[in-house]
């Protein structure tokens, strides 16, 4: 190897070996689409911002339609944050032992249909008040918004009952847990920002 | 994986005589390995071509020779008329460029370039395929329901596209629709595994400055495209609401808002000019490095240079709607983001000249596609800028002018680019080489009748020839026989670069029967594909012999050497 070939950049180098991935493949591949999910988000907020600041008198929400009913739906976001919480708790427990994430797992699962039940009570309120999807910009963000996230978090929870299923038959590693556990996560987190936006 | 473990060579056969047995198509449809999936996306989208192709055909016969029954096709009513143009736009971009340059060449190419024997999600990957051809499908089906296909535009902006009483297609709008959010689905899960796919199995040794630049560009390009698609998503969503449940996000008399469409579409539009272009890029200055046999002219320079439009890209969005209302000065300062972003594009070109110059030039077919590249692309970028600048556009907007500026730039990316790859990796996909001749007499009979059909485009925009109109004999000013005689001169040059398609397809039939063995490295090229059998096995390389990197992808004249290449897997 002579010294004009200096410049070449691969000179001296040891024998290759194959490296361990900085992030498992399961993981990362979630990351990629969590990524994707938030810009889907941040599309709806943006389109949510640039119809409410056009309203006609600055009625928002516009005459005639029901106020959202924002303290009980408080109480029912906390239920979604400490589920998230109590997730935490069960990766830490599976770290130390696996069998020991069964019970936190199951609690943030329920904690989260807790959550998901509750939506749907709200929901069914708010058709019998006069808001649908139809009848205002206000009502079909609403419905759009909150729409998407439910149905993101039955997608979330699905995950975490496949991750529990194979929990309980001593299958479960603890890059599945992770990936799983991502998408819940981003279900968790993103709720705040919709909250924010679309209640307050 | 193990319903794949199958003699490769049957399978590679499958997708041409396989169809006399049903089992066939049956593992040929469920196959998890990235070649055979590549294939699908391969021949599916050449087929899409065909068909847009067709449409243009159509089309320019009515617009050119108005009210004459088209052989083919018959008589166009300006329904249909719309409807083609739509499908014929949508198709080129959804269901050909994007299938064909990411998908086909970036299954294909990423593991054999990467040393890997497949991707890492393989069954993500078959179902990536499987949506898209339903979504291929239901395209194809929304042309002959009642009302007919969709045609409001491939941009698709509501009220038209919203209103069933406006488009008449109320149908049609929809399935449109949905075949497209289907193949944002089918490449979401495609950029998912390529991108995981380069991250995290390259062979031992391969580090991120020797990954071959055609994968970066086709990784750089899934990553705006998942990172644009989300807005567009939501969008669509709401459009779709719109014209099935009768919401109003888009109608203005019910607080809606049409022109937030036009920002989530171009949101994701702007960057999707680029998600198609970077590979073509790709492919073109790893193919100039081969037949140059030189080093490409600064490969961290590409790399950045193309993370830097990829960023830039988000940002000039505005351009399109420069005369649909917007703040005239929010138009200034999408003008500058405009031209700014047009100065990463000219150094893509000028790292291809530079990287020309000194080489030792081979013309094989596939060099002078990407130098027809070169030379094809430069007239889009440059014409692009005098529509970024806002006082032209006002003029320029939607005439011909703005026509012919996209097709200088997606001809050369989508076809010229295609073919380029297709030509350099025909050895490899088929085993076998092409026949030179019959290339090089398809090149220049496609090349020189494009330009035949688009330079008169130019001129008739600029004269003032509006796009989207089915019939200019009804505006008398464009009805002049100087004008009719340049849309002639368009659409017969569009009917002899047709017919020259004909000897592509014969040569690829050909020459996959009956040409010349390829042997492992016909090119003599440096990257890791070229050290496998042709067409590789499953699994790509043997187990035991799975390649291991020493270099970079393009050692080729090194002073110290011999050969005047070094291959990325040589020890030294
Ligand atoms: C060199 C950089 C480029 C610049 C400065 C540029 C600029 C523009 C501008 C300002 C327009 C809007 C014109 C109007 O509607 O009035 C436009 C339209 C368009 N450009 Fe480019 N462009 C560039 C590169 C590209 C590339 C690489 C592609 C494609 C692959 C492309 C595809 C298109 C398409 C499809 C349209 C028309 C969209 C429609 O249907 O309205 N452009 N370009
Ligand atoms: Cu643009």
């Amino acid at each position: 190897m002579s010294s004009s070939s200096a410049t070449y950049p691969m000179e001296g180098r040891s024998i290759p070996e194959r490296r361990e991935p900085l992030i498992p493949n399961g993981v990362l591949g979630m990351l990629i689409f969590i990524f994707t999910e938030v810009m889907f988000f941040s599309g709806l907020i943006s389109a949510h911002a640039i119809v409410k600041s056009q309203a006609a008198g600055q009625m928002w929400p516009p005459y005639g339609q029901p106020r959202l009913p924002v303290e009980e739906t408080a109480l029912n976001s906390l239920a979604l944050l400490v589920s998230g919480v109590v997730l935490v708790l069960a990766w830490f427990a599976f770290k130390r032992e696996k069998p020991a994430a069964r019970i936190p797992l199951f609690m943030a699962m329920l904690l989260g249909i807790a959550f998901v039940g509750l939506q749907g009570v709200e929901w069914a309120a708010l058709l019998a008040d006069g808001l649908t999807i139809q009848s205002s910009t206000y009502g079909a963000f609403f419905y759009l918004m909150v729409g998407a996230h439910g149905v993101h978090a039955i997608g979330a929870l699905g995950g975490l009952a496949w991750a529990f299923h194979k929990l309980d038959r001593e299958e479960l590693t603890s890059a599945q847990l992770a990936t799983v556990s991502a998408f819940w996560y981003f279900v968790v987190l993103v709720w705040p920002v919709l909250y924010w936006t679309v209640y307050l | 994986m193990a319903d794949t473990v199958v003699d490769v060579h049957q399978h590679e056969h499958a997708g041409h005589d396989g169809h006399h047995d049903p089992h066939w198509i049956v593992k040929y449809l469920w196959s998890t390995d990235h070649k055979i999936i590549a294939m699908q996306y391969l021949f599916t989208g050449m087929f899409m071509g065909i068909i847009g192709a067709y449409m243009a055909y159509v089309f320019r016969m009515q617009l050119a020779f108005p009210g004459i029954s088209v052989p083919g096709f018959g008589q166009v009513s300006p329904g249909e008329y719309n409807s083609l143009i739509t499908n014929h736009g949508s198709i080129m971009i959804f269901w050909v460029a994007m299938p064909v340059l990411i998908a086909a060449f970036g299954n294909y190419l990423i593991p054999l370039m990467i040393g890997a024997d497949d991707m890492v999600f393989p069954r993500i990957n078959r179902l990536s395929y499987q949506i898209f051809l339903v979504s291929a499908i239901i395209l194809l089906a929304s042309l002959f329901v009642e009302g007919g296909g969709f045609g409001g535009a491939w941009t698709s902006y509501p009220p038209l596209s919203a209103e069933g009483d406006y488009n008449q297609t109320n149908l049609g709008s929809s399935l449109w629709l949905l075949a497209v959010a289907l193949e944002f689905v089918a490449f979401l899960l495609g950029g998912i595994n390529f991108i995981t796919t380069l991250m995290n199995s390259r062979a031992p040794g391969m580090k991120a400055y020797d990954i071959p630049m055609v994968l970066w560009m086709i990784v750089i390009a899934s990553i705006l495209f998942m990172l644009s698609v989300g807005p567009l998503i939501a969008g669509a969503v709401m459009l779709f609401f719109d014209q099935t449940i009768n919401t109003g996000f888009y109608d203005p008399t019910r607080g809606g808002d049409p022109i937030l469409w036009q920002h989530l579409f171009w949101f994701f539009g702007h960057p999707e000019v680029y998600v198609v272009l970077l590979p073509a890029i790709g492919i073109t200055v790893d193919v100039i490095a081969t037949f140059a046999r030189k080093k490409i002219f600064g490969y961290k320079l590409v790399l950045y240079t193309a993370v830097a439009t990829g960023v830039l890209s988000f940002f000039v969005w505005a351009h399109h709607q420069f005369i649909a209302g917007i703040d005239p000065r929010m138009a200034n300062v999408f003008t500058i983001t405009t031209l700014l972003i047009s100065v990463p594009i000219a150094e893509l070109l000028f790292v291809m000249i530079a990287t020309l110059y000194g080489g030792s030039i081979r013309l094989t077919t596939p060099m002078l596609w990407a130098l027809a590249f070169i030379a094809e692309f430069l007239i889009g970028g440059v014409t692009g800028i005098f529509l970024g600048a806002s006082g032209a556009d006002i003029y320029f907007h939607d005439t011909y002018f703005v026509l012919a500026h996209f097709h200088y730039t997606f001809f050369p990316i989508a076809i010229i680019g295609t073919f380029c790859g297709f030509t350099y990796w025909f050895p490899k996909m088929f085993g076998r080489m092409m026949n030179d001749t019959l290339g090089k007499i398809h090149f220049w009979g496609t090349i020189i009748p494009f330009n035949f059909i688009f330079i008169p485009l130019f001129v008739l925009g600029m004269g003032g020839q509006h796009r989207r109109i089915y019939n200019f004999q009804h505006f008398p000013e464009l009805a002049g026989p100087e004008m009719y005689s340049l849309r002639q001169i368009a659409t017969i040059s569009l009917l002899i670069m047709l017919a020259f398609q004909a000897v592509f397809f014969f040569n690829m039939f050909w020459s996959w029967f009956k040409g010349e063995k390829a042997g492992k490295n016909p090119w003599k090229a440096n990257t890791l594909e070229w050290t496998t059998e042709s067409p590789p096995g499953h699994g790509n390389w043997p187990p035991d012999q799975m390649p291991v990197v020493y270099r970079g992808p393009y050692e080729y004249g090194h002073p110290d050497r011999e050969e005047d290449y070094w291959p990325q897997h040589l020890p030294s």
